[in-house]
Parts: C-alpha cells; structure tokens; sequence
C-alpha cells in the first residue's frame, strides 16, 4: 500500500522504532524564540549538557518585543529581562541570534522560509503552535512545549507517536476576491477546533495547487486552530521555485539531488487516509469569525447565529458566551459591526503579498474616521521589500501606522494591545478571550476583507467599497 | 519528576468548553523566565470575577480538575501546565484534550485523564452537590472513583509508564545516543544548516 506525505516524511527521520515506545525522530531545523526557550536553557545548564547540533538551530526576537523605537531599550524591564536573557543563552550554547535590528530579525515562521531554511521533506520544530506554517513546503512543521525544546536542544531528536493522517481537499477555484485566509477559516468552521486532533492534515485538490507558496503558509499556519499539530501541502514547481535561489537552499549537485529527492514526496495515488474532508471552493466567499475560538466563523454576507442553531448543548452554551464576551447580538448582519481597529501582520499574514493586497485596496483611500490601522511586516527583509515597493506610503497617506517587524498586536504580549471592549478586525490566527490584550474582542480576517473594513469602518470585503463613498 | 501511581483529592468543576491555553495563563505572564510561580496567572481573567469556580470557598485546596471538551487548545505555552501545577493541580479530567498541551502535560507529570463526555457530567453532578467529595485518580488500574461512581480513563500508555517510574525523558533518549549519531552519519548533504 502506498504512503501518505507525512508518513513519508516522517518514515525518512526515524532514528529509531521499538515495540511499545515512541519513534525516536531526528529533527532537521529547531527555530527558538525569548518566550519558550529560557527555562529549556536553564535546564541544560542544570544538567550540564551541551546542545547537540547548533548548525541546525536558529534564534530570533519576536514575541515581546516593541514596533517602534527598537533603536532603544525596551521599556518594559521583564520583557527587556527575557530578551537579555535570549542574548545570553544563545551566546554561551553557539546559537545564531537575530537581535532586534538585525536585517534578519522577524517572526520566527517568516524568517526561515525566506532565508531558504525551511525546504520540502524536512522536520520542522519550534516552541510555538503556528510552527505548522513551513507545511507549506510538504514539510512537518509543529509546535513543541518547553520541555520539548530542552529535548531538542540535548538531542536533536523527540519522542513521538506518529499521528494519523486526514485529506482535506478543495476541489474547484476559488471565486475572485476570496483568499486563503477566507479558504483555511471556512475549514476550521467545518472541522472544528477539535476535528484534527491526533492528526497530520494534509491540504490537497485544485484550489491548493492554484496557491502561491504565501497562501500556502496561510493555510498550514492555521492548522493548530483546527486542533492538528501539523498541516501539509506537497511540493511542487511552485515549492521549488520559490526555495530556488535562496541563501540556505541546497546549490549545484545538491539541488538535482535535492529536488529528485523531493518529487518522491507526495502522496501515493493508493495511499489511503485516515479520514477525508472535502470542500468545495467554488462556494467560498470572504469569511469571517463572529466568536471567541476560530472554529466560531461563518460568510462575511451572514449573520451572527444564535445559540437556538445549534443543537448540541456544548455548542449552544459555548455560543451564547461567545455573543456576550463579544457584545453581539444574534441575528445582526456580521457587515453591519463596527471595527475600532484594523491589525495587519502576523506569522500568518504578515508577509510580502499580504501587504500588497491591502495596500491595493487602500490605494487613493483614507481609513473612516476614528479608526486605528497599524501594518505589522512580518521580518524586517518584508519590510523593506514594502517600502521599496512604495506600500509605506499607501498604508501612511491611508492614515494608518507603519511599524516595525514583530508579533505585535497578534499576542498582547508586548506594547501592541486592544483596551478592553476595543473591537479589532485582525488578519492574525486567534479571537480568543483576551487574545490581543484583556477584554479586547477580535475578529479573525484576510488582509483583503482587513483593508476594506479599515475604509468603511465596519466589516467589509473589498466588493463593498464599490460604488462607496468613501 | 515524581512518581504517580494513585492521587486522591477534590475536584473543581470547570463547565467550559474549548479551554483554550490563553484563558489558563495569559501571554503577559510569558515574559517570566523561571519554571516555577505561575499559580498567580492561572486562569487570570476569570478569577477576576468572585463567582469563578476557583474563587467559591467549597473548592479551595482542589488538586483535581473536571473541564469541558478540548481542553488546553491554541498556543504551545507549557507555561499552561507548569500553571496548573503550581496552583496545585495534579490531574485534569476532559473528554478531549489539545494535543500538544496533552504532551506538554505528560513531560511534567500533570495527568491528563480522557473519559467520555457523560462521565464528565456526572463527576460535575457529584462535585457540585457535594464539593468536598474526595476523587481517587488510580494510574495504574486507570480507573476515577468519586462517591460509589467510577470510570475507566484513556492514557497513552508510555506516558503512563514514564509517569509511574518519574523518567526524565531526555536521559532515556541519550542512552540511544549512538544511534542518533549513526542517523546523522547518512543524513544528505543537501540538508540546510544555519550557520
């Protein structure tokens, strides 16, 4: 019988398999952040053991470090404390760090693709959940937990049992106007936040080959919220093109044995999945999340449900939280709530081609009146990769602010927050409670649907501002 | 990391669904980089309102946690685990949990214990009638009694070894660490590295 993608993969890193024990799996790229790396620093330091492979790890600032004045300490002692301390550790183990201001710094799952690091076939991990964007490039990309980046750190391996595998294809293409953001929220909608738990998905069908190598790390960054630690895409001409040239990316002979090596990759025509989904792209329009967890999304032209929709009592309980957290009332057209601020930027949509289709839609516009719009480029090569476009500009003349590369306002974990009752339209990954600073209300969006919100004020596709006022 | 076999104590009844790991400690408390003193974040909004059920006088002292499904969703923190430690909890009880917060559990010696939905219910029934009704949690037999009511519950069953012996888990895998350095010996040239 054939084999999926994923059991490909990770079929290639098994160090070792023993009866009633974990496969023991050899990991090709460990990416680390300040956040989750000081206490697995600590913890060698206690045991006295080296790490084991620093050619294969990687460190950047993100998470809590400030957009602007980043020519100047950091305000905030503790998060000032836990930058120093990355410093620190990566220099006293041999670790590459990519300090804020370094012309590499910027959100760890933006880095490594654009550098070339993160390549098809490989094992991908990293002390955060959205380490499942480098699926992307027919990759297992998944987010670990502290004592797991120790492991890594020690060993260059982890213990794991290996997951099941669920096919979600799209068949058909995507309508004009609607994006991959909009595709990988509808979904999450579909499969639930639980649906892929204990499983790799893989994204597969005509809608998924159509995707730039930007709209694919959309899709696989968004996996974690549908419950799976990993998603994947196989490679293809466009995985190749795009790692193609790239500093880290295998040169000479070891490209053609690259590359051959990588077209053994997808999926077998007899491979047979634990389970399928399958999604019609052709029905998609701009999607959007009404509630507090990212399965909680429904069509832009909707409504707000009622808990009465739902015949589970899990649901129906969960629904009526999320309305009086989000201060919504059932029945209201989801175009008709008004947005205080617009967040673009994130490991999910905080790269090159997100700015651009925002910035195509605020062309000649300004922001509607009160509004607060902050773009957040993802690293600091996107950002320059902006302003040599001339995007600075068109997001400035619009009104909105133009910062520098971090996590930002995806998190509240640094100055970038909503106040409480503040109502964001946000093109990040998460509209939990409190996500983006306490008691503010988020609503999950593309950088299309973010832009046209940030002109009419409530939310919008950029089909509305046709014909517009503004 | 100490040894679980059996674990009696009360329990709280926690009736939400889709717990995520943003609402069991929040990313301010992130900044932290000590292991230990996370009890203060441990569900930090919500113990802003007194009716949170960690704030009512009957379920002080609690060591064991009953929560809705998909419990421990969204972000890697293990922060989430090493807060429930440090408020005191040593088992939580769902019908389902995230995967990687189930992991990140079964490195610091949190069990998390999978039973069906029905049976969360009634632990919520005996717990909220009575709120000083012990919980014996048996790792070995897999078995929760509360009251006369008992339960089987689902356990990976190398996490069940490595918590009944206490095994820190990068010290079983360094004792393969030839085979590690024999895996590295044919990995391709073509592999990228970051220096």
């Amino acid at each position: 019988m054939g084999r999926t993608l994923a059991q490909k993969v990770w079929d290639d890193h098994v160090v070792r398999r023993a009866e009633g024990e974990p496969d023991l799996l050899y990991i090709d790229l460990h990416l680390t952040h300040e956040v989750t790396s000081p206490q697995a620093f600590d913890g060698l330091r206690a045991a006295g053991r080296p790490v084991r492979r620093k050619d294969l790890t990687i460190a950047t600032e993100d998470h809590n470090v400030p957009t602007t004045d980043i020519d100047k300490p950091i305000v905030d002692p503790i998060s000032r404390a836990q930058i120093d301390a990355l410093r620190i550790n990566t220099k006293e183990f041999g670790i590459e760090n990519y300090e804020l201001g370094n012309k590499e710094q910027g959100i760890v799952h933006i880095i490594a693709p654009q550098s070339g690091l993160t390549q098809p076939g490989m094992t991908i991990v990293c002390g955060d959940s959205h380490t499942s964007t480098h699926g992307a490039f027919g990759s297992i990309g998944m987010g670990i937990g502290t004592s797991e980046v120790e492991h890594v750190l020690a060993t260059q391996t982890l213990p794991l049992k290996p997951f099941k595998t669920m096919a979600i294809t799209v068949n058909g293409k995507l309508p004009a106007g609607v994006t991959s953001k909009d595709l990988i929220l509808a979904i999450i909608a579909e499969i639930g936040t639980g649906g892929g738990q204990g499983y790799i998905l893989e994204y597969r069908g005509e809608a998924i080959r159509a995707l730039s190598m930007e709209g694919r790390m959309t899709m696989c960054n968004m996996s974690i919220e549908a419950g799976a630690r990993a998603g994947m895409i196989a490679p293809d001409e466009t995985t190749f093109e795009y790692v193609k040239g790239r500093e880290h990316a295998p040169k000479g002979a070891d490209w053609d044995s690259a590359v051959a090596y990588w077209k053994t990759l997808p999926t077998d025509d007899d491979a047979v999945f634990d389970r399928e989904v399958i999604i019609d792209a052709t029905k998609l329009s701009p999607f959007v999340t009404w509630g507090t967890n990212p399965g909680q999304g429904a069509p832009l032209s909707a409504n707000v449900p009622s808990p009465d929709d739902f015949t589970d009592e899990v649901d129906k309980k969960a629904t009526e939280k999320a309305l009086e957290y989000m201060d919504l009332k059932a029945g209201m057209p989801i175009r008709d709530i008004k947005i205080d601020t617009v967040f673009i930027g994130s490991c999910t949509n905080g790269r090159i081609e997100d700015l651009r289709a925002a910035a195509d839609i605020l062309k000649g516009n300004k922001i509607a009146d009160g509004m607060r719009m902050m773009v957040v480029p993802g690293s600091v090569r996107v950002r320059l990769e902006a302003m040599a476009e001339g995007l600075d500009k068109v997001f400035l003349e619009a009104g909105a602010e133009w910062r520098e590369a971090g996590c930002s306002m995806c998190l509240g974990m640094n100055p970038d927050k909503l106040t409480p009752g503040e109502r964001s339209a946000s093109t990040s990954n998460r509209n939990f409670e409190g996500r983006q600073g306490p008691g503010g209300r988020t609503h999950l969006v593309s950088p299309a649907v973010a832009a046209a919100t940030a002109i009419r004020g409530t939310l919008s596709s950029p089909a509305d501002l046709v014909g517009s006022s503004n | 990391m100490d040894k679980f076999t059996v674990h009696t104590g009360t329990a709280a009844p926690l009736r939400e669904s889709n717990v995520d790991t943003d609402q069991i400690i929040p990313a301010e408390y992130l900044k932290r980089i000590t292991r230990h003193g996370f009890e203060d974040g441990l569900f930090n909004s919500w113990r802003k309102d007194a009716n949170f059920v960690l704030n009512r006088p009957a379920y002080q002292g609690v060591s064991v946690l009953v929560a809705g499904p998909d419990f421990g969703t969204g972000s890697s923190r293990e922060h989430a685990v090493w807060a429930l430690m440090d408020y005191g909890f040593k088992v939580v009880i769902s019908s389902r949990f995230a995967d990687i917060f189930r992991g990140n559990s079964g490195k610091q010696g949190l069990l998390t214990a999978v039973v069906e939905q029905s049976a969360v219910e009634q632990l919520w029934k005996i717990i909220e009638e009575e709120p000083s009704t012990p919980v014996t949690v048996d790792l070995d037999a897999q078995v929760i009694t509360a009251a006369g009511f008992t339960t089987k519950f689902e356990v990976d069953s190398y996490v069940r070894w490595r918590l009944m012996e206490g095994l820190d888990d990068i010290g079983l895998t360094l004792k393969h660490v030839d085979e590690i350095t024999a895996f590295e010996a044919k990995r391709p040239s073509f592999k990228p590295t970051t220096i």
